[in-house]
């Protein structure tokens, strides 16, 4: 059916799920460890995307999906054996059933022979013995078991034909609880008037035999009419002149096409007109009140008016009884029914409504601190109820935001799925053994940074199994098991998303990094470098460690690339490495890429925004807290620790600023890290949501500032990435480049 | 008042079909992904009649199709099983369990709209 | 590519245009909005300007040349003021109500050329824009001057704002270009 097409989008977006859903259960199938719950899933994934693909027509789709199924049936029920080339067989059928799916939403035809030797694979271990423990045919006991039961139990009869069916029993029950009355008699009333033809006869027809007909569906009470009986004189023999009415007591199985398959072969030569009697009004009826119903006399002058109440609410007079199921409901011909309420558990929305609602909220948002900054204009103590409700408009705002952001929330499960495989086909591809540890798989963030992480996490699983990972012989001689572990984890921490790729495998190798960055040109030869900063040479442009160039890693990608993508995230990748130890690379990203809760600050007469979450407290800090190095007020003591203190005003050049620190604030913050230090600010004005807005758009990126915002004055202020900040103090001031903001660009350039 | 179909499928490709169709012929339609929401909703609303998919996740159709014959309240209420052609196996369980009737998938909207009509009433 | 309100203003902030009426171009003509830096003046081609507005406070950016003014809000982006004088070596600009900012489009990005005041709508013939001298590049950035085209004794000096901002925007490529900083994490 035509209508049905519009659901292509659904089912091929819910295939591709469906496939990774069974890829990832493929690939943690293994011999002999079966779990039931996994094989299951993938079963029905197979069966879902077939049965789907039926509805569709994918003829080749559903025919390969078909012995998929049979193989993973057989699986399920334990009758063959699980081993490696099975697992093999199936991923790669998986694969080919994406690759049907791909020509099927391409409109393309299948290339013929697509998947053949999967199929003959598939096929193969369809007839593959079952496990000798299997005893006997259990199936069969049961199939008679059924059929003996069916035939015993069954005294109403089924409803049935190839594509549908009702069982008798079954309907017959919820009849009798449907019309209580009834049921109490164990039958239905039904009204059928039967008005023949005067030449029903010259057809071969008898009209006794349907009255017969009629008596076998239950007890009949038959009222023979006359009126149209002629004199004797003018009686023609051949021609019909009876009418009859039948008040029929059937049981609850009966309906009314039962009834009008009685008159199948006579529809054109007859009024028959079948009417259901309404139960006695008294009794409450739990399925749908009924119309009031005529009930029916004898009499083929009256009309039938009551029926059972189907959904189309109209009584159908049964005048062509020879097409009982004709055209009862037309799908779609009522638009208004189309609209009818659905209630269901989730909605589909377009993206772009989110957006749009996303940038509303940020709107509002400036706008609410536009009111708020006023409203701080105005004589203090009076406007109390004013206050109270800008009070409460900045909580709803507040949620308001936290809800639509959890709207484009994802959890990371997403890109964590599509990993083990990779590292599956890579461990295979060099020859390593390689165990894949992933945790915090529910961990949500947005979904453009769940989508733009895939290119990442795969490139950095690549590079751990490459570069990171030994041989299994040399891990062996290194006193390691053979098989080598990586671990990819997420988690929430200050507001942003940690992810971790680590291996347990040979560790940066120092030398060499700093051997090939001076031989490239980025390092000067006898330049002295930390451990720390060796590592993250690895980050460089055009930086590769690969001595020789192997089809896994060495595409012209290297790390560089992946830092850009976390950068243009808007966030941050390091690197610890231990040699001997294994690597870990840590990345950290923004939660979402729109709003942030701040607290504005003032240097001199420039405001900025600290990030909430990087804030741990604001000190005034005493003459006796704060301490020289060289001569320079450069630490304080806070919190018992030394605390490096960083003047905005010196990193950024802003005149006018208080110079001195016990005059001034220091806001205490901590970069996602866990590294503390104190900023030097004249003032801290107050803590507001604020909506990122892009630097880059129209100019670009600046060392310390993660992006700007609009203030309720409409002034433009600057975020403040504290990392950056951090590492700008520590090259005394100058500005280096560095390269991760801690903020996105959210936001195209709106011209 | 329309009458409420509940749609049970972990296949929301066969449930927005299923719907769909049947939000055609004029029915409210509910949905669930297994047995067990679908039971929360049969306790939460007035439902008319559940088409349920066999194999689900959490809880599958069979398990369903017992539990709530087990509940007096839904003793009379109609089921029907969405089964994939010549499954005779699969309908005589259903049958067992206590179905009401039974549908192939992929079905024809019009088989399904006058199926339902019949067990509806 | 501009709108309305920018004309209208032109036209309230401009002088008459003489004999080089607006419209009158023909298909060698382009029309230059003029405008006044201390006693130079510059044009650049109109289809670039996407809107001329009064001086508003901007807000300052860090460890950026002074001919980078800060950014300002335009109607929710944010873009980057360019302070003109500045930019040719006449140290930063006291502003005034009564300064002014060309908003003009380069490719994909907005930005904010701040100048003394606008002068001018003039349609220029090609035939008439003479190329700029071979000056010493020591004391002027010539890449950014499109010509020179004289009217009424006066001399204006046509800017290329894409080369213009191109100029800046090869700083952005000379930091990249450095040896990075790598990025710590602890």
């Amino acid at each position: 059916m035509e209508d049905l097409s519009r659901f292509k989008q659904t089912y091929f977006d819910e295939s591709a799920e469906l496939l990774a859903v069974a890829e990832a259960g493929l690939l943690r199938l293994t011999p002999g460890t079966a779990d039931a719950d996994e094989v299951n899933a993938i079963f029905r994934a197979v069966h879902s995307i077939k049965g789907g693909g039926g509805a569709f027509g994918f003829t080749d789709l559903v025919a390969f999906a078909h012995e998929f199924e049979t193989v993973m049936d057989l699986v399920r029920n334990d009758a063959i054996p699980i081993t490696t080339e099975l697992v093999d067989t199936l991923i790669r059928a998986n694969d080919v059933l994406g690759t049907m799916l791909g020509y099927a939403r391409d409109e393309a035809p299948v290339p013929p022979g697509t998947g053949d030797a999967v199929a003959d694979a598939l096929r193969r271990h369809q007839s593959a013995p079952p496990p000798a423990t299997d005893a006997g045919p259990p199936h069969n006991d049961l199939d008679a078991a059924f059929a003996a039961a069916h035939a015993a139990e069954t005294t109403h009869p089924d409803d049935e034909d190839d594509e549908a069916g009702i069982f008798g029993d079954a309907m017959a029950a919820i009849l009798d609880a449907r019309n209580p009355s009834a049921a109490a008699a164990g039958r239905q009333r039904w009204t059928v008037v039967f008005r023949p033809r005067p030449d029903l006869l010259l057809s071969g027809n008898e009209p006794a035999f349907m009255l017969r007909a009629l008596r076998r569906l239950g007890e009949a009470e038959v009222e023979c009419h006359l009126d149209r009986l002629p004199g004797l004189a003018e009686l023609d023999a051949e021609q019909l002149h009876l009418s009859w009415t039948i008040t029929l007591l059937t049981g609850p199985s009966v309906d009314r096409e039962r009834i009008a398959d009685v008159f199948e072969f006579v529809a054109d030569e007859c009024d028959v007109t079948i009417t259901a009697d309404a139960p006695p009004p008294a009794v409450p009826d739990a399925a749908a009140p009924l119309p009031d119903a005529l009930r029916s006399p004898s009499g083929p002058s009256v009309p039938a008016a009551a029926a059972p109440p189907p959904p189309p609410a109209t009584p159908e007079p049964a005048s062509r009884p020879a097409d009982p199921a004709a055209p009862r409901a037309k799908p779609a011909e009522n638009g208004a029914a189309q609209h009818a309420g659905l209630t269901s558990h989730t909605i589909r929305v377009d993206l772009d409504k989110i957006d749009r609602l996303v940038n509303m909220v940020g709107e509002m948002v400036i706008t609410q601190a536009m009111i708020a900054e006023h409203v701080r204009e105005l004589p203090p103590g009076e406007f109390q109820e004013l206050l109270e409700g800008l009070e409460q408009l900045a909580q709803h705002t507040r949620e308001l935001r936290e809800s639509v952001m959890s709207i484009r929330a994802q959890p990371v499960s997403s890109v964590f799925s599509r990993m083990p495989r990779l590292v599956r086909e890579l461990a295979g591809g060099l020859g390593k053994e390689v165990q894949l540890v992933t945790s915090g798989e529910t961990t949500e963030v947005d979904k453009t940074v769940v989508e733009n992480l895939v290119d990442p996490l795969t490139h950095m699983i690549r590079n751990s199994i490459d570069h990171g990972l030994e041989t299994p012989e040399e891990r062996e001689a290194a006193g390691k098991p053979r098989t080598g572990t990586v671990t990819l984890s997420a988690q929430h921490r200050s507001g942003r998303i940690v992810i971790e790729v680590a291996d347990d495998g040979r560790g940066i190798n120092r030398g060499r990094v700093l051997a090939k960055a001076v031989e490239k040109g980025l390092v000067q030869p006898g330049a002295s470098l930390s451990d720390e900063e060796i590592d993250h040479l690895i980050f460089l442009p055009g930086f590769s460690t690969a001595e020789k160039v192997s089809n896994v890693s060495g595409r012209g990608v290297g790390m560089d690339v992946v830092r850009r993508n976390i950068t243009s995230l808007g966030g941050r990748i390091g690197v610890y490495s231990s040699p001997g130890e294994g690597s870990r690379f840590v990345l950290s990203l923004p939660l979402t890429l729109a709003v942030l809760d701040g607290m504005v600050i003032s240097v001199g007469e420039e405001r900025f925004v600290l990030p909430l979450t990087n804030i741990v407290e604001s000190l005034r800090p005493k003459p006796s807290d704060l301490h020289g190095l060289v001569n320079r007020c450069d630490v304080m003591m806070a919190r018992g620790e030394y605390v490096r203190l960083v003047h905005l005003n010196r990193l950024f050049g802003i005149p006018g600023a208080t110079e001195d620190a016990t005059r001034a604030l220091v806001v205490l913050v901590e970069t996602e890290e866990g590294a503390r230090l104190g900023l030097v600010v004249d003032e801290v004005l107050g803590q507001q949501q604020v909506v990122i807005k892009s630097l880059e758009a129209n100019f670009r990126r600046l060392d310390g500032v993660a992006a700007a915002t609009i203030l309720g004055d409409g002034r433009v202020a600057l975020i403040l990435d504290v990392a950056g900040l951090r590492d700008m103090s520590r090259q005394g001031g100058s500005a280096p480049p560095r390269a991760a903001a801690a903020l996105p660009a959210p936001e195209p350039a709106a011209v | 008042m329309k009458k409420k179909v509940l749609t049970v499928d972990d296949s929301r490709t066969m449930r927005e079909m299923v719907a769909f169709t049947l939000k055609s012929a004029g029915y409210d339609v509910l949905e669930a992904s297994d047995g067990q929401q679908a039971l929360g909703l049969i306790g939460t609303n007035q439902v008319d009649l559940v088409i349920a998919d066999l194999n689900m996740p959490v809880m599958d159709g069979l398990t369903l199709i017992r539990r709530l014959r087990a509940m007096p309240a839904h003793r009379s209420l109609p089921i029907l099983m969405l089964t994939t052609e010549a499954d005779d196996r699969k309908k005589q369980e259903g049958r067992t369990a206590g179905a009401t009737g039974w549908i192939v998938k992929p079905f024809n909207p019009e088989k399904l709209v006058s199926v339902v009509q019949k067990v509806c009433g | 590519m501009h709108s309305s309100t920018a004309l209208s203003n032109i036209g309230s902030t401009g002088g008459s245009t003489g004999g080089a009426a607006i419209g009158a171009a023909n298909a060698h003509e382009d029309q230059y909005v003029t405008f006044t830096v201390g006693t130079e003046e510059y044009g650049v081609n109109i289809l670039a300007v996407r809107e001329i507005r009064g001086w508003t406070p901007e807000s300052r950016l860090p460890n950026l040349p002074d001919y980078v003014r800060g950014v300002i809000n335009l109607r929710g982006i944010i873009i980057p003021i360019f302070d003109l004088r500045a930019r040719f070596g006449g140290g930063a600009t006291e502003v005034t109500k009564r300064h002014v900012v060309v908003v003009i489009q380069v490719g994909e990005r907005t930005r904010g050329i701040l100048v003394d005041a606008i002068s001018d709508i003039l349609a220029i013939s090609q035939d008439a824009i003479r190329p700029p001298p071979d000056l010493d590049t020591g004391l002027v950035d010539t890449e950014y001057l499109s010509g020179l085209y004289t009217v009424d004794n006066r001399m204006v000096t046509l800017l290329d704002v894409q080369r213009l901002f191109a100029v800046e925007a090869s700083e952005e490529d000379a930091t990249q270009k450095a040896l990075p900083a790598p990025d710590r994490l602890s």
